[in-house]
Parts: C-alpha cells; structure tokens; sequence
C-alpha cells in the first residue's frame, strides 16, 4: 500500500506541471493584461506613465520563459507569488476563499449523496415503477437544468415568497445562507449519483453472486445489504470522487450567483482582470485538491472490496 | 462652477425631497450594494482605480476634497479655507483640526504630505500618480530623483501650501479616493492592508472577500452629528438577477439596474417609486482611427454620424437608459451646450458625404467592440444595416472589455465602441483630444487639430473662469464639428433605493459614490 501511495504521489507530479505550464503560457498568449483591466469599467483611462511602471514592477515585460522560470523557483518553496490586483501573498488569499468553498462542496455533496443514492436504490429495485419513473424524470432534469437559473428559482421561491431563507451572501457561515448554494450546486450531482446508483444496483442484482446468495436461502434484506449495496458502492464511490472534483469548476457560477465567498469567484475575478498569479495559484489548488481525492478515492476502494488489491 | 443638470424620475425626486423635510434617525444599518461584477481590488485604496473599490472607499476614508452633488463639484473636505495665490499656481489649504484616524490620532500636514508622497512612488505605480503629478515636485519623486515633493510645504500642523504645474482647480485633482489622506505611520505598516485606517465617518469592522465589508460609526468624525447609520454594508452583487430578488426581497437597501430591469422596475406600480436617476459624465461613442484611410475625412465622420439612427437605437435598445449625445462634452457638464442639436438621421445626407470624400459606394471597417449590453455589440449589430444603407460594410471583432482597453490604449482598431469618462472637469474631459495627448493616455482617435489645440492653451491660461468656459465651449463645438467620433449617448445611471433610505445623493460622476455619512434609514427598514 505505502508503496502504492509514493508511486501516485510521484505520478501527480507531472500532472501539476503540465497545469502550471498550460495556464501560464495560457495566460501569457491571451489579449490583455490586469494593467488594461485597472481601466475596464471605462470610468477613467489608466495613466500611461503608471501603466509603464506596473509593467516594469510586476515584469509583464519580461520574456514569458523568464517569468515562468520566476514562477518556478518560487513555486518550488511554496511561494505562489504575490497578487497583481491586491497585492497580498496568494496564499493568504486562497486560504481566506478555501473554507467557504469547502463548506459549499461538502454541503452540496451531502445533499446530492442523502437524496441521490436512496432514490437511486429505490428506483433500481422497483424498476419500470412509479418511484423509478418519478425518480429518473427528477434526475434528468436536475442534470440538465443550467445552474444559474435553477438558482434563480430556488432564491425566488424560498427567499421572496416563502421568506424562509436569504437570497444571498455568506452572512455568518451559518447554515440558512448555505442552504440555497448547496442545492443549487447538488442537484447535478444527485442526480447523476441517482442515476449511476440505479445503474449500478440493477446490473449487480442480476449478477451470479446475488443469484447464488438468493438461491441459498438468504433474506432480501441481507443479499441487499451485504451484496448490492457493497458492491455498487464501488461505482458510486467513484462517480462521488468525480463529481466532489467537479463541484470545485461548478462552484465558480454558484458563487458569483450567491456572493459566496470561494475558490470560484476569486478565480472568475482574477481571469477577468487578469490576475496571474491569482489564477495560477487558484487552478493549482484546485488541481491539488481533484488529484488528492482521486487518490482516497483508490485507497477506499480497498476498503470497501478487499478483493482490490494494489501491487 | 460646476452646474448639476442632475435628471431625476418623478417620484425619485419626491423620495429625495421628503427626505430632506425629515429629522433624519440616528441609527440603524445601510445595506449598499458594490454591483460592478468582481471583488474588491484591495482594501489598499490608493492600489485601485476601479469604480466598484471606491463605493466603500467612501464611508472609510476621506481626501482634501469632496465630490458635492448639490452643487455639482468638487468641495474642500480635510480643509476649512483654501487661498490661491503665486498667480494661480500657489494653494494654501487651513486643514482641519477636528479630523480623527479611524486609531484616535488626529490628522496633520505630515499626513496629506506622507500619503501624497506615498502615491508617487514610483516603484509601486499607484494610479493616484496621475493627479497628484500636477504638485511641483511630484513627477521627481516618481522618477525616483526626489525624496519628497518638493511642491509639498508644511507650514504648521494644519496648514499646508501646494504648488501646483499648472493653473488647474485642485478640487478635480484631489477629490476621489486614489488620493485618499493616510495616517503617516500607521498607513506604513504591512498590517495597513488588512486592517486600514482612514478618515472616514464609517471604521473598518470586517472585509469578506467576494462576498461583503462590514463598516460601523466613527464617533470622532468631524462632522458633527454624522454619520446617522450605526453600521454599513457594501455586499458584492455582480448579478443583476440576483439583486433583484435580493432588493425584491428587501435585504438590501440599493441596487443599480440595468436596460431590461430599469423597464419593468418602471411598469412595476410597487417599485417605480424607487427609481433614482442621473445624467452621469460618461459618453459612449464610436472612436474612429484616422491612420484607416476613410476615417482621416472629416465627411466620412460626418457621415457615420448621420447614417445611424442614434435615437432609435436609445430608445429600443439600451430602453431608454441613456440620453442623446451632442458633442463631447456630456449633459452634466457646466458646459454642455443647450443649444447644441446632434446630428440628424439623414441616409441620404450620409450618401452624399461619401459621396464627396470619395467614396459613393462606400467601403468596410473593422469595428471593435465588447460585450457591454448598453454599448458594446447588440448596438454594433443594431448599427450594421444602418451602415449598410449607405453602402458602408461592417466587420465586427468582439473582446472581452479589458482587452478593449488595451486595444484602443494601443491604437489597435480601425473604429471601438467604448464608453469613456468625460468629466467631471470639462478642460481635462477635452484635452484628450489635444495633440500632444498620448493616444495612450486618453487620445485614443489620435485627433490633431491646430484650432483645437490654441482654444485649449488659452483655455489653460485664461485668469479668469468667464473666458475659460467660453474657450473650452467653443473647443467642444469644433469636436462636434470635426467628428472624431460617433456621438452615441451620455449614460443615464439608474438607481433602485429602498423608501427607508434617505438622502441619496444625485453623483454624476458615479451614481453608487455616495457620501455615506449624509445616508440615514428611517424606522421602517428591515435591518437592525
């Protein structure tokens, strides 16, 4: 196993290389640069003579190899620069975004896997049924529904006419204000956990282990809870991984939407003002974070079928 | 000096004056909203000359002037008396001795002298340089010749003499928050940036990022009485969907609305009564590069300018939201002219000038644009057939908006579409089309026009203020002449404000830049 995890470990290094590489030469091809965007909202043209300086002191100016080179060493001690656009440490920044962001995924993720599986399993047992039509007609369209207008909706009917609940912010972290966000982000998920759940479920209960544990007199009860539910947990285990990944890109909408206070809306504001350092170090630790969940996702495998085994 | 011709909604205007007839409250909390998309830039004000840092820059810090609604220009705010004298070019400013730091220590000289220096730094590029470089002095520091503006001269703790480079109005200059006044020592320290300290009738309390600044009353401000409100919010609310429900909902107390929200908050009975309107110093045009063969003729100018239906499209497309463009200078400039008309829709009167400068059958331009709703693409799309009745072919290049800043800085178009800030100082607004304005700076159509250029160096000369307005006047009416531009409109900047607040301020040169201390909410608001 320990050698396992050093081989993964050393396997995500290129990984974030080859990010780090395709975000830098990204950002250093694409038009326009945060000096332009400190005059973007048209309210007054950015001084040229302060311009030159901000480029000189921020080494816009320099060959890209040079700056990347720069990036690098830093990198290399920990160090993810200093913003253009604060000018804080980068560090500092993302650790002030990361709870929030965290908060909002492990909610959503919550939601999604609480509704998602119980009605995935419910509908795979009784397929063709009212529960598992019902149930997948809820599932595609909590797949399809675009997140900005289904958190519209939801701030529609639970904050302006029920009142129950404020439309936006973060407020003091407590939970009203993250209900609204955390569905609005879960409701993808759970239905893709809905429908891989079922999935999964109804091709394991035709399988020959369950035809035998069936056959040998075991309870339906039993032959669900020792044979299905542990063995379609291996799916559901890997489409939860993904998605706890995917979540992080998805929360740039939600964020903006319900100025939260994450990952996804520092990214978005530093893309549009062209914030390098900001965006590197933003996409870098989101990198890290998908990498490191994959990687407990692989050693959970394990855990829940020791018939996987790691060489 | 400076007229307001502030164009206020009917029940906006009664809501304001109703609040002036009111004992306003001690108490409560403003709710604002900062609804220009991203984050703050940096609780470093003097960093940032985005519109969005400044809302709450307001409330935390204080420069030597204030930008006054009412009367339509910059007042004296850190100084009581204010004595010009050196021909024009020598300010003595009597400073107040009532003003506190948000840590109890009172504001002297060494403070407006520390911070002015502090933004000609030239190894940091504070955007600030760019007005505080009219101080004798200040352009030496910025270089890194100087330690200290020698221009900067402290005559007691709370005198201060400036001399200035040229016979400018030093409120223009000094006004806005990029100047904003430090505390000496304090303003030095790393921990300044988490945590400032300003002058400001609100002290810092708590900054969210992406999300809000929490700001609470400063007991020690210097005006006595003020500011009414116990706490004030600014929440980050880049979605305009999302303000809307939240105003809807009433947890906040402003929201800026957009064409399509600005029609039905109009058609909604429960919410047209919240509508605050203003004429603000902005002009979207259509910049033209005379180095493109066409444009270097004023008749093709000319001609642009007659064949779009400006009207039509300010009505149907941006709903109204906008006023009509003349010339350069925009409706709430003190010398805007009345009497102005702008160019007529006239096809054939466009064909004709073509015609004329060679071209009858017209030719094509590339057109740069962003996405802007209000003067970016769907007008640039809106605007093609009109074109091509006159036989002119439109190719369109779409942005994103910072790349258009960049874009036209660097003189890269044949024709943009931008909107850009046109006052509120009239000689500064027009000096961007002076020759020897870099078209990095603000002369972005590299307009070169001798006339143009003695009316505005008798304008710079001119002693007394009569002579002045009349020059700039005449030099805006050579613009409208000359065309440099596609005259669209000046924006109509559109406020929803909740009935509980009180005394919102009609700013022109930014609408959501209110001087929050003159803000109360009366008993009705739903927020503690």
């Amino acid at each position: 196993m320990l050698a396992f995890l050093i081989r993964r470990i050393l396997q995500t290094v290129p990984t974030v290389l080859a990010v780090v590489l395709v975000v830098f030469v990204l950002f250093s091809v694409v038009p326009g640069s945060i000096v332009s965007s400190m005059s973007d909202d048209g309210r007054g043209a950015a001084d040229p003579q302060v311009v030159e300086r901000m480029k000189k002191q921020l080494g816009l100016d320099d060959p890209v190899y040079m700056r990347f080179g720069a990036y690098i060493g830093k990198l290399a001690t920990g160090d993810l620069g200093t913003s253009f656009r604060t000018r804080e440490p980068i560090t500092t920044m993302i650790a002030k975004r990361m709870w929030p962001t965290l908060q909002l995924i492990f909610a959503a993720l919550t939601f999604a896997i609480a509704i998602g599986v119980p009605l995935g399993f419910v509908a795979a047992l009784r397929p063709g049924g009212i529960v598992d039509t019902v149930s997948m007609v809820v599932a595609v369209s909590g797949l399809s529904m675009a997140k900005f207008w289904l958190g519209l909706l939801l701030m529609y009917l639970f904050a302006l006419k029920l009142g129950w609940l404020p439309s936006f912010g973060y407020g003091d972290g407590s939970l009203k204000y993250l209900i609204l966000p955390a569905v609005t982000l879960g409701v993808s998920p759970m239905a893709l956990l809905a429908r891989t759940t079922r999935a999964a479920v109804l091709e394991i209960m035709t399988a020959d282990f369950v035809r035998t544990a069936r056959s040998k007199g075991m309870s339906e009860t039993r032959v669900v809870k020792w044979h299905v539910m542990r063995n379609a947990l291996v799916l559901i285990l890997t489409t939860m991984g993904l998605q706890f990944g995917a979540l992080m890109g998805q929360a740039v909408v939600v964020e903006k939407l319900f100025s939260w206070p994450g990952i996804g809306s520092l990214l978005v504001d530093s893309v549009l003002q062209r914030d390098i350092p900001a965006v590197q170090g933003s996409i870098l630790v989101v990198v890290l974070f998908f990498l490191a969940l994959n990687l407990l996702i692989d050693v959970l495998y394990g855990v829940i079928d020791p018939r996987i085994r790691y060489a | 000096m400076f007229r307001t011709m502030a164009i206020v909604a009917g029940l906006g205007l009664a809501l304001a004056a109703t609040a002036e007839a009111q004992t306003p409250r001690k108490g409560g909390t403003i709710r604002m909203t900062a609804p220009y998309g991203s984050s703050f830039t940096s609780l470093d004000i003097h960093t940032t000359q985005r519109a969005q840092d400044e809302i709450y820059a307001k409330a935390l810090h204080r420069s030597l002037y204030i930008w006054n609604s009412t009367e339509g220009k910059p007042v004296l705010e850190l100084a009581k008396e204010h004595v010009v004298s050196g021909g024009g070019f020598v300010h003595t400013f009597k400073l107040r001795d009532d003003a506190y730091f948000h840590n109890g220590r009172k504001m002297t000289a060494d403070d407006v002298i520390w911070s002015y220096n502090r933004i000609m730094d030239g190894t940091k590029a504070y955007p600030g340089a760019r007005f505080v470089r009219v101080i004798e002095g200040a352009a030496a520091v910025e270089k890194g010749e100087a330690k200290e503006i020698s221009g900067l001269k402290k005559i007691d703790d709370f005198t201060l003499e400036m001399k200035l480079t040229e016979k400018v109005d030093p409120g223009f200059y000094f006004f806005n928050a990029l100047t904003s006044i430090y505390p000496a020592d304090e303003g030095a320290k790393e921990s300044f940036i988490q945590k400032p300290i300003g002058l400001g009738p609100f002290k810092f309390v708590e900054h969210v990022p992406g999300s809000r600044i929490v700001l609470e009353r400063w007991d020690r401000f210097y005006k006595p009485g003020k500011p009414y409100a116990d706490k004030l919010i600014v929440s980050i609310m880049g979605e305009a969907a999302a303000r809307d429900v939240a105003f809807r909902n009433k947890e906040i107390d402003t929201s800026v609305l957009g064409p399509a929200q600005y029609v039905a908050y109009q058609a909604d009975p429960g919410l047209k009564g919240t509508i605050v309107e203003v004429a603000e110093v902005f002009t979207r045009h259509m910049g033209m590069n005379p180095t493109f063969k066409p444009f270097a003729d004023k008749r093709v100018r000319q001609a642009i300018n007659h064949a779009i239906d400006t009207d039509l499209i300010i009505n149907k497309l941006v709903k109204g939201k906008a006023y009509r463009a003349t010339s350069w200078l925009p409706l709430t400039s003190p010398l805007y002219d009345k009497a102005m008309k702008p160019y007529a829709f006239d096809p054939a009167k466009a064909k004709q000038l073509l015609a004329d400068a060679g071209y009858p059958t017209g030719f094509e331009f590339e057109w740069t644009t962003s996405q802007n709703e209000s003067w970016g693409l769907p007008i640039v799309e809106a605007i093609i057939p009109m074109l091509d009745r006159v036989g002119v072919k439109v190719k369109v290049k779409q942005v994103e908006t910072a790349v258009l800043a960049e874009v036209i800085r660097k003189g890269d178009f044949q024709a943009y579409v931008y909107s850009m800030a046109t006052g509120p100082d009239p000689q500064a607004a027009l000096k961007c089309f002076y020759s020897s304005t870099p078209q990095s700076a603000c002369n972005y159509t590299s307009f070169k026009n001798a006339d143009f250029d003695k009316l505005i160096d008798e304008a710079g000369q001119a002693d007394d203020d009569a002579t002045r307005d009349q020059l700039l006047r005449k030099a805006n009416a050579l613009l409208y002449e000359e065309a440099p531009v596609w005259f669209f409109n000046y924006n109509k900047a559109v406020m929803a404000v909740q009935p509980w607040l009180k005394g919102i301020q009609l700013n022109a040169t930014e609408l959501t830049h209110q001087n929050v201390e003159d803000l109360w909410v009366d008993e009705t608001s739903p927020a503690k």
